[in-house]
């Protein structure tokens, strides 16, 4: 944990959204919350990163978190460099420690890093030369912090103040780094309550250790929630004999018009993507109108301006100042 | 030198009960005697051990020399070095070596460095199978005329049940022990730590107790019916603990080990990533732990051994799925050994008893007393020297170990191997 702040607490690198201060999360948010008003004008940019190298390292293929890295990155006006190592590198038997110091000897001032196994992030900032901020995009099961902390933006933009909402996490919690780095921010933001609702098999072990109170029957998960959030179950599921089949799961824990009738009346649908459509999502909710799917990606841009900002030396306070004079 | 004395040493040696201040007399190679002198015996070199534990070298079920295969990790003669220099005497090489340990020529490979190692006795263990491939035997009774004391699946489970009963009927036939590491590869499924809360938080491939529970209950059964005498390396679990105690109740020819670092951590240790605490099977939960203790106390884990696996750094400079298993044991087993009787866990009788008697007699092996006429492979220990473990005071060439940065009692002093002084400090 200590990893991602400096001695004065503020942001080194972002590697987990376990352990951070309430103070530091809420500081995450209001900055992305200015972030947003610049990306509603015609000129999107503002000048805070320009001359900085922002290098995005992907190990693993994507292109949503991928792309809205590089439209944040692109807005603060840094250089950004993106990597595809999926296809290049580690296969050629180079350790991703001496790719690391390659790519250091660039001389740039972030990496952006997604890689299979968990962990990774982590131990790419603990060898990353001083002042290099390492953002992690995603590591195995571990953590996904900037989706995280988009949810959290989203349901804090959609539903004010986290403390009375109830919030359900649906499907896949057992591979997922989106879920942990959600119930993490979200407890850590001070939610009222988190349910995770998953068959047995897709649940990890002692995840209630984590603040959540875990739900196999989904009705009994969905009452009254004002927050549902699915998560994407990924089709070789059924291979390694979690799930018998996506009918079987859809029947179970899919969400429908009819099961969203047991949450809140007003309960927004949200999804880190992409949605398996009738697997974990009915197409109707999916579009409906309490689903917040769009908003999130849109947000996920201000968020990660904000991120980069902060690894980046400003820590958010005075961001938003700087930004009204250029964008305004 | 032939004629060595062990002068006004605590001499400890469990098998014969003896616990006393008394001088120990060696001569070509083997114990004369313990207290006077016999007549006519004249010391040609004397060692002065007041004040420290005069005990049998160590000897230790389960020590990876990295060779043949792997010698950018260890090697036959620096490995042998550093376990002497731990106190260990005897030491035995899972055959999971590269090539397999499954003809008689890699056991004469190992045999013919270790003899100029100068260092610990290396004892290779055979394959039970071919190529440890759980197919076909291996030529067992080869192995055992080159050498090999007893057969193993050198951490490679034999998965055929059909496979395994024969094996096991067939190494009876040659009063073969069978030494088998319980895991269901299958359960195992690529966890690298134990199915708990840290596995959670870290979003790391885990693996249940069941793991080795599934795969221990299967040997049982079939050990039960075979006879053979069957040793169990490795425990990780506290039902696994349970099981063995409940066969050895029912009589069945049982025997079973626990790596020393399984009694002090747990799954916990493995939190920010740390690749060191790595190992296979994994460290479980803290009720695991304390099972594990509870069942070396009382006896069910007859032996404890270090299951030394010296790595280069890369292989654990790397994130933890990526990272390979291990830890280095040898310089540490003795001085962790005596930290437990520190946290009043053993007697110091029954620690030693742990690490010499108690393993040599899990597998038929002449060595861990110091009963006049054995080998006089003997330890000097001072039990309240203190050092401190860092990459320097390590002997050996692994220095993957969690213990880097502890204060530790218990310092070998001398280590004397089949009678000659093999190391000194």
């Amino acid at each position: 944990m200590s990893v991602q702040l400096d001695a004065q607490g503020n942001l080194r690198h972002l590697l987990t959204t376990e352990g951070l201060p309430r103070e530091l999360l809420t500081r995450i948010l209001d900055t992305a919350g200015s972030f947003s008003g610049v990306i509603g004008k015609s000129v999107k940019k503002v000048p805070l990163l320009r001359g900085r190298t922002i290098i995005n390292l992907f190990f693993e293929p994507s292109t949503r978190t991928r792309t809205t890295f590089e439209l944040a990155a692109q807005r603060l006006s840094a250089d950004v460099l993106n990597i595809d190592v999926a296809s290049s590198s580690t296969s050629k038997g180079e350790s991703l420690l001496d790719m690391l110091r390659n790519l250091e000897a660039m001389q740039c001032d972030a990496f952006v890093v997604r890689h299979a196994d968990s962990g990774a992030a982590e131990f790419i900032a603990r060898h990353a030369a001083p002042g290099v901020a390492v953002v992690n995009a995603g590591d195995g099961r571990h953590a996904h912090p900037t989706q995280a902390l988009l949810d959290a933006f989203t349901i804090r933009h959609e539903k004010g103040a986290l403390e009375p909402l109830t919030i359900a996490i649906v499907g896949d919690i057992l591979h997922s780094r989106v879920a942990r780095s959600q119930i993490h921010a979200l407890r850590g933001l001070g939610a009222g309550e988190i349910r995770a609702i998953a068959p047995r098999t897709l649940q990890p072990r002692g995840i209630e250790q984590l603040g959540v109170r875990l739900y196999e029957d989904m009705d009994a998960g969905l009452e009254g929630a004002d927050v549902v959030i699915m998560l994407r179950l990924q089709r070789e599921r059924m291979r390694g004999a979690l799930l018998p089949s996506e009918g079987e799961f859809f029947s179970r824990y899919g969400l429908t018009e009819q099961r969203l009738e047991r949450t809140h009346p007003q309960a927004i649908v949200m999804h880190p993507g992409p949605v398996n459509r009738g697997v974990e999502l009915d197409p109707r909710v999916a579009d409906g109108p309490r689903s917040v799917i769009l908003q999130q990606v849109t947000n996920g841009i201000a968020v990660r301006m904000a991120v980069m900002s902060m690894v980046l030396g400003g820590q958010g306070e005075a961001a938003p100042a700087s930004i009204e004079e250029v964008a305004g | 030198m032939s004629r060595l004395t062990i002068h006004g040493g605590r001499v400890v040696d469990p098998e014969s009960g003896r616990d006393e201040v008394a001088d120990l007399h060696i001569g070509d190679g083997r114990v004369l005697a313990i207290g006077p002198a016999p007549d006519g015996f004249a010391a040609e070199a004397r060692l002065d051990a007041a004040g420290q534990l005069v005990i049998p070298g160590l000897v230790d079920l389960a020590a990876r020399l990295r060779e043949p295969g792997a010698t950018r990790k260890g090697g036959i003669i620096p490995e042998a070095r550093a376990a002497a220099g731990g106190g260990v005497t005897t030491l035995l090489q899972p055959p999971d070596t590269s090539p397999v340990t499954d003809t008689p020529s890699v056991v004469e490979l190992i045999h013919s460095r270790a003899q100029s190692a100068d260092g610990a006795r290396v004892r290779p263990l055979g394959a039970l199978t071919q190529g440890l491939a759980g197919e076909r035997l291996a030529e067992m009774a080869a192995l055992r005329d080159a050498g090999c004391p007893a057969m193993a699946d050198g951490g490679r489970p034999v998965t055929n049940g059909l496979v395994l009963r024969r094996a096991l009927e067939y190494a009876a036939t040659f009063s073969l022990p069978v030494v088998l590491t319980p895991e269901d590869p299958d359960l195992a499924a690529g966890g690298h730590v134990h199915d708990g809360e840290t596995a959670t938080r870290l979003g790391l491939p885990s693996q249940p107790a069941a793991t080795e529970t599934a795969a221990l209950a299967r040997i049982l059964a079939i050990a039960e019916e075979s006879g053979t005498p069957v040793h169990l390396g490795r425990l990780s679990t506290a039902r696994g603990v349970e099981m063995v105690a409940a066969a050895q109740q029912a009589r069945l020819p049982v025997t079973a080990d626990v790596a020393i670092h399984q009694l002090l951590f747990t799954e916990h240790d493995c939190a920010g990533y740390d690749t060191r605490a790595h190992v296979r099977p994994p460290l479980r939960s803290s009720a695991d732990r304390d099972r594990l203790r509870r069942g070396v106390a009382d006896g069910t884990l007859q032996a404890v051994c270090s299951d030394h696996q010296p790595h280069d750094p890369d292989a654990k400079d790397c994130p933890f799925a990526d990272s390979e298993p291990g830890i280095s044991g040898v310089d540490t087993l003795l001085a962790l050994t005596l930290r437990l009787v520190d946290e009043g866990l053993l007697s110091v009788p029954e620690a030693i008893r742990r690490v010499t008697a108690g393993p040599a007699r899990a597998l038929g092996l002449e060595a861990g007393t110091l009963a006049p006429g054995a080998a006089a492979d003997v330890a000097v220990v001072d039990p309240r020297a203190r050092w401190r473990v860092t990459p320097e005071s390590l002997r050996s060439r692994g220095h993957n170990t969690l213990l880097t940065g502890w204060d530790l009692a218990g310092t070998v002093t001398a280590t004397v191997v089949g009678g000659r002084t093999v190391h000194v400090r």
